[in-house]
């Protein structure tokens, strides 16, 4: 726990972005999303970079999360949901309609707010993902398991017990566990939704200094109502408010010298 | 109110409740004894010696038999072909009407299901006998289309709302949260339905299962107006045959009261209480150990 105050109380976000900084992973322009007549997103134009935690902040009904779940066209499940605009990931445009859905989760997975194991097996939660995407080799598929476990910095606690219920794990342990389910398919991008919402903060610190460990692997974008979350974990941070992007760039500038004054306001606990 | 006052309604109130609890299984137990005291006498008789005989002849000049298989073989004959239908047809029914259907589409299927649940066994017996009954014999080219797939035909469309409504709160009561993390994972529609939904809702799908073939089991009159009512040892489905409960409909009213024939016919509905007993038991196990893997 010494550790863990230590590294929460860093000063600097987990990493340079002006350094090592790739092409964009994720190109979004102009996208707007509509349920029904409400419109939820304004022509947000965005550029997400390769291997880096972005963080998505604002207030409650901002529309972080539906430009989340435009990222691997969740919103599709959502029947009256209607989007313009493009999403390019690495050149290619999602937003098609002949988009192979399937492939496109494949490659950007996503973890919940809440912990949401299905109700069976610790091993079979990991393998359900591979299993959908046609690995049947049984050897290989507990190698998958148990590399996604390992990623997800749960196998030491779980690897006694691989055929135990999910649903006998902590909250956090779950969360781990769904970290694990969307690697083990895996993904170049990671998207998650307030992921440590429903955690204590021990858990939440396990998760976070996770993200740290899969930045340089992963592109992360994460949804956060935990401003001190998104200034710990994430190298660019976007503000949104009612459906727009106010502002968006480094954490660091973000959290000490934002341009717009709405960006402020909400850093500084003013509303929201 | 002080909190002494409260107390004592407290009181009251639970003690109302427990005798309200203790009311049921009461019941239970009394019929349960009041079914063995009548059945067990039969043991003691001499027409015990025919009871696993194949004839079920209780009224005869030469000799009376009471032989149970013809009407064991019966009642499990009915049963099992009425749940074969029913239950594939009941959850695929629920699975559509709870995970596909376009919502006006559930506006409709819903009310009609109720409405099936909804109709006294005597009119589906009518239905059977005019309906069902002759296309039976039209279809197969028997004899007559009083046989044992008739009765299951009836049976299975009796179990069938009880089925698909169960099945379908079971369904609906599934976490959209398994759904998405299944449909995030890139799995399909149907994938997610038949690999994370149905496996979710499962215990309550059991139990409506359970519930269905109950009903099948302890109909009556349905199947007394539509199996033929010949209490024959036959695994045939197109033979007419006898079931249990038909049996000791047809017969209590004409049974001199304290014969051979009368402690027969209780025998009969203990059995059938007991097996329906046993086969809940089983199945909770079931439920249960499928439950805690």
């Amino acid at each position: 726990m010494v550790n863990a105050l230590a590294w929460m109380k860093e000063e600097d976000p987990p990493s340079n972005p002006a350094k090592n900084r790739r092409g964009p992973m994720v190109e979004i322009r102009d996208l707007s999303v509509y349920y029904g007549d409400t419109q939820a997103l304004h022509g947000v134009t965005m550029d997400i970079p390769d291997r880096q935690v972005t963080a998505l902040i604002g207030p409650s009904g901002c529309g972080k999360s539906t430009l989340l779940r435009s990222l691997n066209r969740m919103n599709d499940i959502t029947s009256n949901a209607n989007t313009t605009g493009e999403i390019l990931i690495q050149g290619q445009r999602i937003l098609d309609p002949d988009t192979d859905v399937a492939n496109l989760r494949k490659r950007v997975g996503m973890v919940f707010q809440k912990p949401n194991p299905f109700p069976k097996s610790i091993y079979d939660n990991v393998a359900f993902g591979p299993r959908v995407h046609g690995i049947r080799d049984k050897p290989a598929l507990a190698r998958v398991v148990e590399a996604s476990l390992r990623r997800a910095a749960l196998w030491n606690e779980v690897k006694d017990r691989l055929t135990d219920s999910a649903m006998t794990l902590s909250g956090g342990q779950q969360q781990r566990l769904c970290i694990a389910r969307a690697l083990a398919v895996g993904p170049d991008i990671l998207l998650m939704d307030e992921p440590t919402s429903a955690l204590d903060p021990a858990a939440t610190f396990r998760i976070e200094s996770l993200m740290d460990e899969l930045r340089g692997d992963y592109t992360i974008v994460i949804v956060t109502h935990n401003m001190q979350q998104a200034a710990r974990v994430s190298s660019l941070t976007g503000f949104l408010y009612e459906g727009r992007l106010i502002e968006f760039g480094d954490t660091k500038t973000i959290f000490t010298t934002p341009k717009e004054s709405r960006t402020e306001d909400y850093i500084t606990g003013r509303f929201g | 109110m002080n909190t002494r006052a409260l107390s004592k309604t407290d009181a009251l109130v639970k003690a109302l409740l427990v005798g309200a609890s203790s009311v049921s299984v009461l019941v239970v137990a009394l019929v349960l004894f009041f079914l063995l005291k009548e059945a067990v006498p039969f043991l003691s008789d001499s027409g015990r010696s025919t009871l696993f005989s194949t004839r079920w002849t209780p009224v005869s000049f030469q000799q009376e038999v009471y032989g149970i298989l013809p009407l064991l073989s019966g009642s499990l004959l009915v049963t099992a072909i009425a749940s074969t239908i029913a239950v594939p047809a009941g959850i695929g029914g629920a699975i559509y009407i709870a995970e596909l259907a376009h919502p006006i589409e559930r506006e409709i299927l819903k009310p009609v299901i109720e409405v099936l649940a909804g109709i006294p066994s005597v009119v589906l017996g009518f239905f059977g006998l005019v309906v069902v009954a002759p296309l039976v014999k039209q279809v197969l080219g028997l004899p007559s289309g009083l046989t044992a797939l008739t009765g299951a035909l009836v049976l299975a469309l009796m179990a069938l709302p009880t089925v698909i409504s169960i099945s379908e709160d079971a369904i609906r009561a599934v976490p959209g949260t398994y759904k998405e993390a299944s449909l995030a994972l890139g799995a399909g529609e149907l994938e997610t339905i038949f690999k994370v939904v149905v496996p979710a809702a499962l215990p309550g799908i059991s139990a409506a299962v359970l519930l269905g073939i109950g009903r099948v089991i302890g109909e009556t009159m349905a199947v007394m107006m539509v199996t033929g009512n010949a209490a024959l040892l036959t695994l045939s489905p197109t033979e007419s045959i006898r079931t249990i409960t038909a049996t000791i409909a047809a017969e209590m009213g004409e049974v001199p009261f304290g014969g051979t024939h009368y402690h027969a016919l209780f025998l009969l509905g203990a059995i059938l209480m007991l097996s329906t007993f046993s086969f809940n038991m089983a199945a909770m196990y079931a439920i249960r150990k499928a439950e805690s893997k």
